[in-house]
């Protein structure tokens, strides 16, 4: 992580590195939503409201993934001092609040003719919640420090202290009785049927490419503004 | 000690106290925090007529009676060693079967029945395409 300490060398990786997370993570999108709209045969309950699984999962974990990145990149700023840590933090924060979003939205769409409800106050749903809130919070509370232009540690103590939420995210549906249910897939096994999971991988893995080429182009994104508020600053006291 | 290495030290006993904090958090709230009760729960705490609670269980196999009116369903909620009756009247979400999780809100009358306002279907973890599913639809996570 250190050969990053550099940013005109991270620069110069992610710059090519950008356009083919995105494509090629567009195109495995592509593939696991369109064999998971057309291809794969509907749930023996739920019927075609199962389809939005490709969309739900992924999208939950990786809002997961976003914040655990948040709180990694925090703990780098707050022990190594590493340069870019803030700087991917900050990076990971929207599109992870957008991927929890989705989540929420596509579990409501499907609580809806499932269990009857848009919405239920239990463990899953109210502790996805607060990890939308958290980061809504981490955006707000980072904009608003880096406007007075110091490094602020206040907003990495933040990200690692947010992370609690994740367990109690994992854990709910185990710990406590909710309408939500259980884990379906674990690292060694899967309640799914082999014939209805297989596009999932597809569109986990092209969610997941998507979502690090966005977080490559604000990382770029961010960089450049910083280079040009130190000219601008330089220039302003030539 | 390296100023690195009192941080490292100090951020590991963090986060340590802090996803520590979450799990006694959680384990302290497990009962308050159940998003709704059992007909074991019901039998042993003794919840009072007229509170407004969720109920929730398996609904019976061979319980489901409709009412001559069409709309009101009596059926029966088990946990599998206690099963309360429920009356409701209104409509019902497709996934409402016997055999299968169910969660009602409403309350009790004085003789014992439940009268729910709203019953949800619960879903379990399992998905798999029709011609396989020829057991019993069971939910796990009501059996805690």
């Amino acid at each position: 992580m250190h050969i990053f300490a550099n940013p005109a060398r991270f620069l110069s990786i992610a710059r090519p590195l950008t356009p083919w997370l995105g494509w090629i993570g567009a195109l495995l999108t592509a593939v696991g939503l369109g064999a998971g709209l057309f291809i794969t045969p509907p749930d023996y309950l739920q019927g075609e409201s199962v389809r939005i699984l490709y969309l739900h999962v992924p999208t939950a974990w990786l809002g997961m993934a976003g914040w655990s990145g948040i709180a990694v990149a925090s703990l780098m700023q707050l022990i190594w001092r590493h340069p870019l840590a803030a700087v991917a933090a900050r990076a990971v924060a929207v599109p992870g609040a957008l991927y929890t979003a989705i989540c929420l939205a596509t579990g409501s769409i499907w609580g809806r003719p499932t269990w009857g409800t848009w919405w239920e106050w239990d463990g899953r749903l109210t502790s996805m919640l607060i990890l939308l809130f958290l980061y809504i919070a981490f955006i707000a509370f980072a904009a608003a420090s880096d406007e007075q232009g110091k490094e602020n540690r206040a907003v990495a103590i933040f990200g690692v202290v947010g992370s609690a939420i994740l367990p109690v995210i994992h854990y709910s549906v185990e710990w406590w009785r909710t309408l939500h249910q259980g884990q379906s897939i674990s690292l060694t096994k899967s309640s799914i049927d082999g014939s209805i999971l297989w596009p999932l991988p597809f569109s986990l893995l092209g969610l997941t490419l998507i979502f690090a080429a966005v977080v490559l182009m604000r990382m770029r994104t961010m960089l450049a503004r910083q280079k040009v508020e130190a000219r601008m600053r330089r220039m302003a006291r030539a | 000690m390296k100023a690195k290495h009192q941080r490292l030290t100090l951020a590991i006993l963090a986060v340590a106290a802090i996803i520590g904090a979450a799990l006694l958090a959680m384990s302290a709230l497990r009962d308050q925090a159940a998003y709704f009760y059992t007909p074991g729960d019901v039998k042993k705490d003794g919840i009072p007529a007229g509170r407004a609670i969720r109920l929730g269980g398996m609904v019976e196999q061979g319980s489901i009676a409709r009412a001559a009116d069409g709309v009101t369903v009596t059926f029966r909620a088990t946990d599998g060693a206690t099963a309360v009756p429920v009356r409701f009247k209104g409509i019902l979400p497709d996934l409402f079967k016997e055999g299968s999780g169910m969660v009602a809100e409403g309350r009790f009358e004085p003789g014992g029945t439940f009268i729910a306002d709203n019953i949800l279907a619960k879903h379990d973890e399992r998905y798999m395409p029709p011609q396989m599913a020829g057991e019993m639809h069971k939910t796990e996570s009501l059996k805690k």
